[in-house]
């Protein structure tokens, strides 16, 4: 750089001038066109994410309860009373259609409650380990690992609940030990895959508000004569709780939205049944399996996937709105 | 309490024949004792405190008398808040301090291995800058010590939380609402709110630290009065930045100094007539 070419030298007295227009008057300049041309692509991108979720719940709709000219939607064929009520749900079998969601929701109430049993509490201890009793050293490495889980592609997820979890860990156990039949697919598996899927979530959602207590909080505490878990249990946590239960609703609903493990390790056949060694169908595996078939665009059971997803849309958004809802209730209580 | 003679002569034998007075340190030496009969509560001798490597304290020697009030006073960064803070191992809290010297507390080293630091802590209680109520009820706030420390039953619970909040002069104002959260308080309530949650441990030393520099005069002078009130029973050391301050409510003052002790003595002569030429600049405003 330096080599060859000298900085430019200024007479010593020369002041140096910016450039400048000799009127005030708006008129057309290249510049001007640029910051127009700017503001407009970084508007369409931004407007791509409302377009998107427009067009999609508009899409929802459109199967699933939108009349027109010719289009008959899927609870003009099916009652909504009998989608909410009846318990068989065999929309592939011909002659034989019932579209009964419970089996359905049952299947993803089993799967997300086992994966919430096992991955707020876990994710919870590890934010509180993590925000309150960590080393640097020992934050050094399990922050990174957290994420790293989090990284893991859930179809392998699925495949460990499968070929490791229910016959070198479930079937020893319940069938060994406790005599219990277990089928090769079941909701335990798949709760327990998601589970440890959504840990690292509610850990990193969790640890964020446990550290943004006031550490003047921690040191009055500690100044009362509380231990390490003191502190932790009966200041910190429910300084946060707000937070927490935020990062758990969040949480609960990716263990409702998640797919590819579920399919996997759960099976595919729908029972109305709270047994979680039973093989089940979520209503996301449901919808993925579907797309698998030859299903015939515009018959009853193409339509029913768009009625179901409709279904999961809106618990995961009263899910997420109420989550955001206690987050900013929380954020209003802190300042 | 008896074991307190030992520690006491090995350390200042210039002065054996009565238990009381400040250390002279720094060729103070004719310090005058406040009260010749006053045992003393807390004794710190050539001690010496390390951020890392870097060295925040050093030779601090210097002894607090029980049932009195010491004010701390010295410009910013000049390490009385850190030596308050190590009178309750505080600082532990931050890694990579370090403590040399001995600090002792009824003659016991509280930096010895064998010493349970909640004990401790519970003994020496602490009030900060900064209100710190806890976002749960007033009765919860006062209640979390002696919770802490196994007591259950409210029985045992409800009379204590009144006495400590009429020690702490907020009974008057906040009897109608023990249930409320404390976060309702005014700045003023909220101090003497964590002043009476102190007391509640049944502490014999309390810390303050800079406890009204945050508060209007009103909110001031009610703290104050409030440690003029304790002092009776408790040994109080604290650290302001408010020389008028240290005028009013304490005995003894020590003027540290870059880490240093400089001067200690009872605070009217103090005031009136340091020894130190750096204590004089200090409190008439030359430099600080």
């Amino acid at each position: 750089m330096t080599a060859g070419s000298p900085p430019p030298t200024t007479p010593a007295n020369a002041q140096v001038k910016v450039p400048r227009g000799s009127s005030l008057k708006r008129r057309f300049t290249w510049n001007g066109a640029y910051e127009k041309c700017i503001r407009i692509v970084l508007l369409g991108c931004a407007l791509v994410s409302v377009i998107t979720t427009a067009s999609i719940v508009f899409v929802l709709l459109y199967e699933s309860v939108l009349w027109f000219p010719g289009h008959t939607p899927f609870f003009g064929k099916v009652s909504l009373v009998e989608f909410l009520t009846a318990t068989q749900w065999t929309p592939q079998f011909d002659g034989n259609q019932h579209f009964g969601i419970l089996p359905l929701i049952c299947g993803t109430l089993l799967t997300t409650v086992t994966a919430g049993a096992i991955g707020l509490p876990m994710g919870l201890a590890s934010a509180i380990y993590l925000s309150e009793y960590a080393s640097p050293q020992a934050r050094s490495i399990l922050k990174p690992s957290l994420e790293l889980l989090a990284g893991i592609p859930t179809v392998v997820y699925g495949y460990i609940g499968l070929f490791f979890l229910t016959p070198l860990l479930i079937k020893p156990v319940l069938t060994g030990v406790f005599g219990l039949s277990v089928d090769g697919f079941n909701a335990l598996s798949g709760g327990i895959v998601v589970g440890l899927m959504i840990m690292p979530m509610v850990a990193s959602l969790s640890e964020d508000v446990l550290r943004a207590v006031p550490s003047s909080l921690r040191e009055a505490g500690y100044a009362l004569g509380a231990t390490k878990y003191d502190v932790s249990a009966k200041i910190i946590v429910p300084s946060a709780l707000s937070g927490i239960i935020a990062a758990f609703l969040l949480a609960l609903s990716r263990a409702i939205g998640e797919t590819m493990a579920v399919a996997i390790a759960c099976g595919n056949r729908p029972q109305l049944t709270l047994n979680p060694l039973r093989q089940i169908q979520t209503m996301t595996s449901f919808i993925v399996n579907m797309m698998k078939g030859d299903t015939p665009v515009g018959s009853i059971e193409y339509q029913s996937l768009y009625a179901v997803a409709l279904v999961l849309f809106l618990i995961t958004l009263t899910m997420n709105y109420v989550s955001q809802w206690i987050l900013r209730r929380y954020r209003e209580a802190y300042q | 309490m008896t074991t307190l003679a030992v520690p006491m002569s090995s350390a200042r034998p210039a002065n054996p024949s009565h238990i009381g007075p400040p250390a002279p340190t720094l060729g103070a030496a004719a310090n005058a004792a406040p009260d010749g009969k006053r045992k003393i509560k807390i004794q710190t001798t050539d001690m010496g405190f390390f951020y890392g490597t870097h060295q925040a304290l050093q030779k601090i020697t210097l002894d607090i008398p029980e049932r009195s009030v010491t004010a701390l006073i010295g410009p910013s960064g000049c390490g009385k808040s850190t030596y308050l803070r190590s009178l309750n191992r505080m600082n532990d809290i931050i890694e990579g301090t370090r403590v040399i010297g001995k600090v002792l507390l009824d003659g016991e080293d509280i930096y010895a291995r064998d010493v349970d630091v909640v004990e401790l802590r519970k003994r020496v209680g602490m009030v900060f800058q900064k209100s710190t109520p806890f976002p749960k009820s007033i009765f919860d706030n006062i209640a979390f010590g002696p919770r802490i420390a196994g007591v259950r039953s409210m029985a045992t619970l409800a009379p204590l939380v009144e006495q400590c909040l009429k020690q702490a002069a907020l009974w008057n104002e906040v009897k109608d609402r023990l249930k409320d959260s404390a976060l309702a308080l005014s700045g003023g309530q909220q101090q003497r709110l964590c002043i009476a949650r102190a007391l509640a441990t049944n502490p014999d030393v309390l810390l303050m630290d800079e406890p009204a520099s945050a508060l209007d005069p009103g909110s001031t002078a009610r703290i104050e009065d409030l440690i003029d009130d304790l002092r009776k029973n408790y040994t109080i050391v604290i650290v302001t930045h408010n020389m008028q301050q240290a005028a009013r409510v304490s005995e003894l003052t020590a003027f540290f100094c870059m880490g240093r002790l400089v001067e200690v003595g009872r605070t009217k002569q103090l005031f009136t007539n340091p020894k130190e030429k750096e204590t004089e600049d200090y409190i008439t405003g030359r430099f600080g």
